[in-house]
């Protein structure tokens, strides 16, 4: 690992003041000191970030919540509130990393994770997003992992989260502080294409920290859930899954979101699966053909084109587990 | 990574030539064996040091440039070390403080045989920064049992017999005992997915759930 000169920031405005180009804020570190031993991440300077205020869950004005960029994985998912009133956003949590993992990962950071391409991740091999320009390794080479949406010919890795999907389909606000002072980011304008650029993979500016997420209010007798298909019981990352936010009224579907995992270069929200969930009667013909409007513009290739039907059977089964219950 | 601290390295030179099968400690006798198994071989051995004094530890590192005062409260005792920011969790515990508990299995947080408990609460000491870490209680299973008394887990894992070669266990132990004041259900598959984030390659994993059981039924 290359050293790096390590301070530990006392608040915002400091750790603001004191990030350069090559600083890394650090908070959990579940990805940054895996990537820094890989030689991936190559920080100059580090600034330690668990020192700052911005651990809390709060319910806000609005009766949304409010919770702090360094609220660690496993307390947002277990808090009362998170379980009751955004179950999507706790079983999206708990189907992600493990326990260990989980007690140290924030949501600032998990928002930030990097891909696991295996690509991106060694160094010896080709990659746009490590070092623009140098190829892609990962679209002529092995890509049962990768993307199916969203992706370029110039990058085709997955964004790894659970959570952010889950906050994706709750239509969740970044709120980040900067050199230019504070910023809300709708999460969904948050996170950019790889298109020619994969190296840049979110709109934050160098230096600039998130503070907090917020979720709005959902209406009474909201229905959440979170889905997670993988290669092993637990622990793994997803090949698909969906996040869904569904209420219904008389079988009738009156409100839907619904968000993808482990398909898209980023956290992939379905407008076109949601419009054809729009005021239909809640039944698996709509369901299917949701999954089928979601996956219509997806491009596989040749190892990830089963990646296009699991995603569509994730979308119908959580869908399905959703509204039975209800 | 960065090269290991010179402290064991150090303690090599001074204790010169060492016979191959003299005088061991468990964990030289290991070491050995690998490096024997290798290359057949010739003393010294790189890595074949006892652990060494702690107050040797301690001191033996100040040299390493652009390392930094760092404490480090573990099982109870403050530990004063000059370490470089980049020195994980594990690698102070093992390479500065000689305790070889706490595993080096990926080094990446994907096997958990580094778990210990900061704050009372199970982090894999592997994606860490022991800078990081001052004004933390750290635990590692060499500080679980009290008064020599074994842990229940301690003792519901020999109990059970829930390893095999043994290189997961303290990161197993450390895991379980964490597992006992977590909201999780009281099946068999909740403690299973509770214990996902520590693989055992020799599959003990039926032994390590009726250990694990064993003692949250007779809480």
């Amino acid at each position: 690992m290359q050293s790096f000169e390590y301070r530990q920031a006392r608040s915002p405005e400091g750790a603001i003041a004191n990030a350069g180009e090559k600083t890394r804020f650090i908070a959990g570190g579940t990805t940054l000191v895996d990537l820094m031993k890989l030689d991936v991440e190559r920080p100059a300077s580090v600034i330690d970030i668990n020192g700052l205020p911005l651990d809390r869950i709060e319910v806000s004005p609005d009766g949304g919540l409010k919770i702090g960029a360094m609220v660690r994985n496993s307390d947002l998912a277990w808090n009362a509130n998170v379980r009751q009133r955004y179950a999507v956003l706790s079983e999206a949590l708990l189907s992600g990393a493990s326990p260990q993992l989980r007690n140290m990962a924030t949501t600032g950071g998990n928002l930030l994770q990097r891909t696991r391409c295996y690509y991106f991740r060694d160094t010896n091999y080709k990659c746009n997003k490590r070092e623009p320009g140098s190829g892609c390794s990962a679209i002529d080479g092995f890509h049962r992992i990768h993307a199916v949406l969203g992706g370029s010919e110039h990058c085709i890795a997955t964004h790894p989260s659970d959570m952010a999907v889950a906050m994706m389909a709750l239509e969740a606000t970044v709120h980040t502080r900067g050199a230019k002072g504070e910023r809300s980011i709708p999460l969904n304008d948050f996170y950019l294409l790889p298109g020619s650029t994969p190296d840049s993979e979110n709109v934050l500016e160098p230096g600039e920290l998130i503070t907090h997420v917020t979720l709005p209010p959902l209406p009474q007798s909201t229905r959440s859930h979170y889905l997670k298909l993988r290669d092993r019981a637990s622990y793994e990352f997803a090949l698909a899954s969906a996040a869904v936010v569904i209420r219904t009224s008389g079988g009738r579907i009156e409100f839907a979101r619904v968000a993808l995992g482990g398909v898209g270069t980023k956290p992939w929200r379905s407008r076109e699966a949601e419009q054809e969930l729009h005021g239909h009667e809640a039944n698996e013909r709509i369901f299917r053909a949701a999954a089928e409007a979601a996956l219509k513009p997806a491009k596989p290739l040749r190892d990830n084109a089963f990646k296009v039907e699991l995603a569509k059977r994730v979308i119908v089964r959580a869908l399905e587990n959703t509204t039975q219950t209800a | 990574m960065s090269k290991p601290s010179d402290s064991e390295t150090s303690e090599q030179e001074n204790t010169g030539s060492r016979p191959l099968f003299g005088k061991f400690s468990r964990r030289s006798f290991l070491s050995q064996l690998g490096v024997a198994g290798l290359a057949a071989t010739t003393a010294p051995l790189a890595h074949a040091a006892p652990a060494a004094p702690q107050a040797e530890a301690e001191t033996a590192a100040a040299a390493v440039p652009g390392a930094a005062p760092v404490a480090l409260k573990v099982n109870g005792q403050t530990h004063k070390l000059m370490l470089e920011p980049r020195v994980t969790l594990l690698d102070a515990l093992r390479e500065h403080l000689q305790l070889f508990g706490a595993k080096k299995g990926c080094d990446h947080g994907q096997c958990g045989a580094c778990t210990v408990h900061v704050n009372g609460r199970r982090v894999n000491s592997c994606l860490s920064f022991a800078i990081m870490h001052q004004a933390d209680e750290i635990t590692t299973v060499e500080g679980l049992a009290q008064n020599g008394e074994l842990h229940p887990i301690q003792a519901a894992f020999i109990e059970h017999d829930g390893y095999q070669c043994g290189y997961c266990t303290s990161g197993q132990i450390m895991s379980a005992v964490a597992l006992l004041k977590e909201p999780i259900g009281k099946e068999d598959h909740d403690v299973r997915e509770a214990m996902s984030g520590n693989i055992c390659r020799c599959g003990a994993y039926n032994n390590i759930v009726a250990a694990v059981q064993h003692v949250r039924r007779s809480a």
